[in-house]
């Protein structure tokens, strides 16, 4: 077994998560409306949880810090996550589109993982797919319901998909140790998961009469899977952890 | 208050309007109710727990699951426009008052607990005959 590599995935997976989950989580309270609220805050709690269930394989299984330690105490040059999942929420209609595109790859990607080769992360995998189900069936419907609808949530949905298209390329930015993840069966080439999603993606994108806008660069929003982020992760990070380094120590 | 005095810092970043500035919305603008029903496991009854706000039944389940379906078991939802149940009158709540004993109409007015028993029993005797 190549510990490095397992470590570097799982990092990789929850940081998404976790900082995915803190940023759809800005929306509670401020919702459009109150069901939507409620559904949006479930689903970016479920992605929290996600991040804790991998960083809990990482403590007991491969000896890295306490859960908590680990999303609260790093800094911001030691997250692996994505561009694409650091971006400030703006609008209602570019979190949708977001949420959808992150969605549509974290469901291709659990599948694949359920055949990891490392067993702790295979099993986690289908069990987190059970619940992503509802998360991929949220975005899709939204999309495709909004889409189809009047001409200012076209507008305004082509306008997120303009802005977070290009950015969601990050997504399959190529880990540290991502050959020798593919060798030893602990996941897919991440240039087999793209192909996936942007087949998944181009027709969800069709059935809600948008467009995907021309890209030139796959490579632009790169650099989060080596710690380069964007001037918007320090702050993130700040306001997330601002409560855990009061008292580090402190328990719960 | 001021949205800026806000302790929120999500609430200070929103550019919430202030108190003046808002526009008052016309009364029920809002989408209409959808009942929800909710079944624990399969074969069982789907039970009423409650309505969402959607515009329609697809969203409707949407909000339902997560509403209604996050913390207890559940394995089916139904949802039904409000407006499509039609309702008895409480005017008339008068008329599922009996007027005379009814009560062999319920399951407790039949004795038949004895035979039963004898039955069971009779059913252990034969099988231990084979």
């Amino acid at each position: 077994m190549n510990f490095d590599a397992i470590k570097e995935l799982l990092y990789r997976l929850a940081d998404d998560d976790l900082i995915m989950g803190h940023r759809n989580s800005e929306w509670t309270g401020l919702g459009p409306i109150l069901e939507e609220d409620i559904a949006f805050s479930s689903m970016a709690q479920d992605a929290v949880g996600h991040a804790q269930a991998y960083y809990i394989i990482l403590h007991q299984l491969l000896q890295e810090p306490a859960p908590d330690t680990i999303a609260f105490a790093r800094h911001h040059s030691e997250f692996r996550s994505c561009h694409l999942v650091e971006h400030p929420i703006g609008g209602y209609a570019f979190s949708l589109v977001r949420h959808a595109l992150y969605d549509t790859a974290k469901s291709i990607r659990l599948e694949a993982l359920s055949n990891s080769s490392f067993r702790p992360l295979s099993n986690l995998a289908q069990k987190i797919g059970r619940e992503q189900r509802y998360h991929q069936l949220h975005a899709e419907t939204w999309l495709r319901q909004l889409g189809n609808s009047t001409q200012e949530a076209k507008t305004r949905l082509q306008n997120g998909l303009n802005e977070a298209y290009p950015l969601a390329f990050s997504l399959f930015e190529p880990t540290l140790y991502h050959d020798a993840m593919v060798d030893t069966g602990l996941q897919i080439s991440e240039a087999e998961l793209e192909a996936q999603w942007m087949e998944k993606v181009q027709a969800l994108v069709l059935a809600s009469g948008l467009q995907l806008p021309e890209i030139e660069d796959k490579t632009v929003a790169y650099g989060g899977r080596y710690g380069k982020h964007t001037a918007f992760l320090p702050p993130m990070l700040e306001e997330m952890t601002e409560v855990f380094v009061i008292d580090p120590q402190a328990t719960w | 208050m001021k949205m800026d005095d806000s302790h929120d810092p999500r609430i200070r970043r929103a550019d919430v309007p202030s108190a003046e500035e808002y526009t008052v919305k016309e009364t029920l603008d809002q989408w209409g109710t959808f009942e929800v029903f909710h079944q624990k496991s399969r074969g069982d009854h789907h039970s009423h727990v409650g309505c969402v706000h959607a515009p329609n039944p697809e969203i409707a389940l949407l909000f339902a699951k997560e509403q209604y379906a996050r913390r207890m078991k559940c394995v089916n939802l139904w949802v039904v426009r409000t407006a499509d149940i039609t309702a008895s009158s409480y005017e008339d709540a008068e008329m599922f008052e009996p007027a005379t004993d009814k009560s062999y109409r319920e399951a407790f007015g039949y004795k038949n607990k004895h035979l039963i028993k004898k039955y069971k029993e009779e059913q252990a005797q034969a099988k231990k005959e084979g």
